[in-house]
């Protein structure tokens, strides 16, 4: 049931507009900026393991992020950097993450994406593909049993993970329970290497939403005035009770699955594409033209953001390391149960 | 008065339901039906909204529980058939198992699973899958083979704070009686010396504990003492227990009714040989199901799993040794 969202209250008047849109686009730059200081610390090789760039993503991240209250819950995926600050979480957690900080919030035991906060509503997502839906699916569930109302669940995933078992099950079970969630799939045309035609073969990933009685809203995910305003509707309307909305957004991924890919595989017809555009220059256009900031009011946040960004990675190198020593290596939270340490 | 093994797991749920206002069941047919094995019969009814009927999505029936935990509510989920669970597996050993070690934050779920083989039940409705979640860490694996396990151990598993696979055997859900319900029990991760003797050790759990008895009875008429040990439960597995019962006896037979290959007896061998080694006048042997799928007829089925006889023949030869 695809359907027309009109916009919400307070994206309908317009000194909140702007105020959303300024929001949204410092999450997009700074995401932007703190995933290029990633990619070079990676070919520095100062970081192990992967690094995964949102990239041509962030004005769905971030819009994402900015519809949520700190009260809600979201599950970000790889390409969420944006997202994620905008649901509030502290560009030194990332960083302390990618790092292997101890005293990040993974403390080495986890890495890079794979970061979060669950009890403040900040998932952090396993590697399997729409694994983390039927977990937000459970908070929200929980808290109706708990008589607290009023939350909205948020995944974001790609259009990759719509193939997933873990996704039919749990779009099926919101949808059953009519839970208050929003699905926002990034639909960026290649799942790592795989482009759409050897992925789905709906016309259309909106048309998902029927097959699950999920209400399903199209947008153009390089266009942060279109994000903020189809899933500003997409969560407002989940907060009022009408179950589960699936948000499909179109746009190309910039960049490859991570650090690691060249992307040779992107076409040139798609990089030449309106899908891709880069939302972050089309953002600052916008901006201007709507004359909501300028181009030396960019120039301000944008250095704000290097020195944050900057500060954060040196605190982070100077923190120690985890200590394989030090390390209680224990799986389970009732201390008497953990046996044979595998010496 | 008596109380079967199934009847045991009910009102474990019931009081747990009554008890804890966090505790609620998801499952199959576990609403106004009452459950596939009748495990849930009238707790719908009796704590409205709290039994709820789930799709048959095994994925997102645990991902919805481990959600639920991260909320502070303690789920209790029953998989149809422990077969059925590996549906849910990723959810099991990749969310539930590795959320308290990654984030500090506890997952207290409890999976159960109706295990085992019946006669007639074949490949996809009988298998044993202890070994394969207690390979994960970060899950504690339960295996009570009495009435008062059954209810006491269900109760422990959804006080723990941890993910508990609670493994309860189909074979005994109708026919093992106890006079009462217990009011108190052994600590989790301790295992019972469930018939004395000086012989040899059988250590064995679940539903093969009276296979394991029948063959001790057996064996008595021939002279011999077998001691009987019931882990209770496969992860933590007591070892001490074990090791002071082989100590005694010098000899390891161990019985499990699930596959061979990297499985519970297995574990039990390698750890009675690293840690008690001079303790064996013999080589410890293990009896298993054979390394196929569970058989549907009932000729081919009582062949592939152990019993009383082929135990008791294991256990002849090794007091030859």
């Amino acid at each position: 049931m695809l359907q027309t969202v009109t916009g919400p209250g307070p994206v309908g008047q317009a000194g909140a507009l702007r105020e959303s849109h300024l929001a949204a686009y410092r999450f997009m730059l700074r995401a932007r900026l703190l995933d290029e200081k990633f990619a070079t610390l990676y070919r520095a090789g100062k970081i192990q393991g992967g690094v995964f760039l949102g990239r041509g993503q962030e004005a769905l991240s971030a819009a994402t992020g900015v519809s949520l209250k700190k009260t809600d819950v979201f599950a970000p995926l790889i390409r969420d950097a944006a997202g994620r600050m905008a649901f509030g979480e502290p560009i030194l957690d990332a960083v302390r993450t990618y790092l292997g900080s101890a005293l990040g919030p993974m403390r080495g035991r986890d890495g890079n994406v794979h970061r979060g906060r669950p009890q403040q509503g900040l998932l952090p997502m396993i590697s399997h593909l729409g694994a983390m839906i039927s977990v937000v699916n459970g908070i929200l569930f929980a808290r109706r049993l708990k008589g607290i109302p009023g939350s909205v669940g948020a995944v974001c995933l790609g259009e990759g993970a719509t193939s997933t078992g873990s996704f039919h099950e749990a779009l099926n079970q919101a949808a059953v329970e009519k839970l208050p969630l929003v699905l926002v799939v990034a639909n960026n045309q290649y799942a790592y290497s795989t482009p759409n035609d050897r992925q789905f073969a709906c016309a259309d990933l909106t048309d998902k939403g029927v097959g699950y009685g999920v209400a399903a809203h199209a947008v153009d995910g390089t266009d942060l005035s279109a994000c903020l305003e189809v899933i500003g509707g997409a969560v407002a309307r989940a907060r009022a009770g009408h179950g589960p909305q699936l948000v499909v957004a179109s746009l190309l991924r910039l960049c490859g699955h991570g650090e690691h890919d060249d992307a040779s595989y992107i076409v040139p017809k798609l990089k030449n594409s309106p899908l891709g555009r880069d939302c972050l220059k089309l953002a600052e256009e916008s901006l201007q033209q709507k004359q909501f900031a300028d181009a030396a009011q960019f120039a301000v946040w944008r250095s704000e953001a290097i020195r944050e960004i900057e500060e954060a990675v040196a605190q982070a190198q100077r923190e120690p390391a985890p200590d394989p020593y030090a390390e209680k290596w224990e799986a389970l939270s009732t201390e008497n149960f953990n046996e044979g340490q595998g010496e | 008065m008596s109380i079967t093994y199934l009847e045991a797991i009910r009102e474990a749920q019931a009081h747990a339901l009554r008890d804890d206002p966090r505790v609620f069941i998801y499952g199959q047919d576990v609403g106004a039906f009452g459950g596939a094995f009748k495990a849930t019969k009238n707790l719908a009814k009796e704590y409205p909204g709290r039994v709820l009927d789930a799709p048959i999505s095994e994925d997102a029936i645990v991902g919805l529980a481990v959600g639920a935990a991260i909320e502070g509510m303690r789920p209790i989920i029953e998989m149809q058939f422990a077969d059925f669970s590996t549906v849910g597996f990723n959810q099991i050993v990749n969310q539930a198992a590795t959320l308290f070690w990654r984030t500090q934050v506890s997952c207290p779920i409890t999976v159960r699973l109706p295990f085992g083989g019946t006669s007639g039940s074949g490949p996809f409705h009988s298998q044993s899958l202890e070994a394969i979640y207690a390979h994960y860490p970060g899950l504690v694996v339960l295996t009570p083979a009495t009435v008062e396990d059954a209810y006491s151990m269900l109760l422990a598993a959804v006080a723990i704070d941890d993910p508990v696979v609670f493994c309860e055997h189909k074979l005994l859900y109708y026919h093992l009686k106890a006079d009462k319900l217990p009011s108190e029990a052994l600590p989790i991760g301790k295992a019972r010396i469930a018939r004395e003797g000086r012989d040899l050790t059988i250590v064995t759990y679940s539903a093969m504990l009276y296979e394991a008895i029948d063959a001790a009875k057996e064996l008595a008429t021939e002279g011999w003492e077998i001691e009987v040990v019931d882990l209770r439960s496969v992860k933590p597995l007591d070892t001490d227990t074990i090791v002071a019962s082989v100590a005694r006896t010098g000899r390891l037979l161990c019985v499990g009714e699930a596959w061979p290959w990297g499985g519970v007896t297995a574990e039990v061998i390698a750890r009675v040989t690293a840690e008690g080694y001079g303790l064996l006048d013999a080589p410890p042997q293990r009896l298993n199901a054979k390394d196929t799928p569970v058989p549907y007829h009932p000729n081919l089925w009582a062949a592939h799993r152990p019993t009383a006889r082929s135990v008791a023949a294991a256990a002849r030869n090794l007091l030859r040794q």
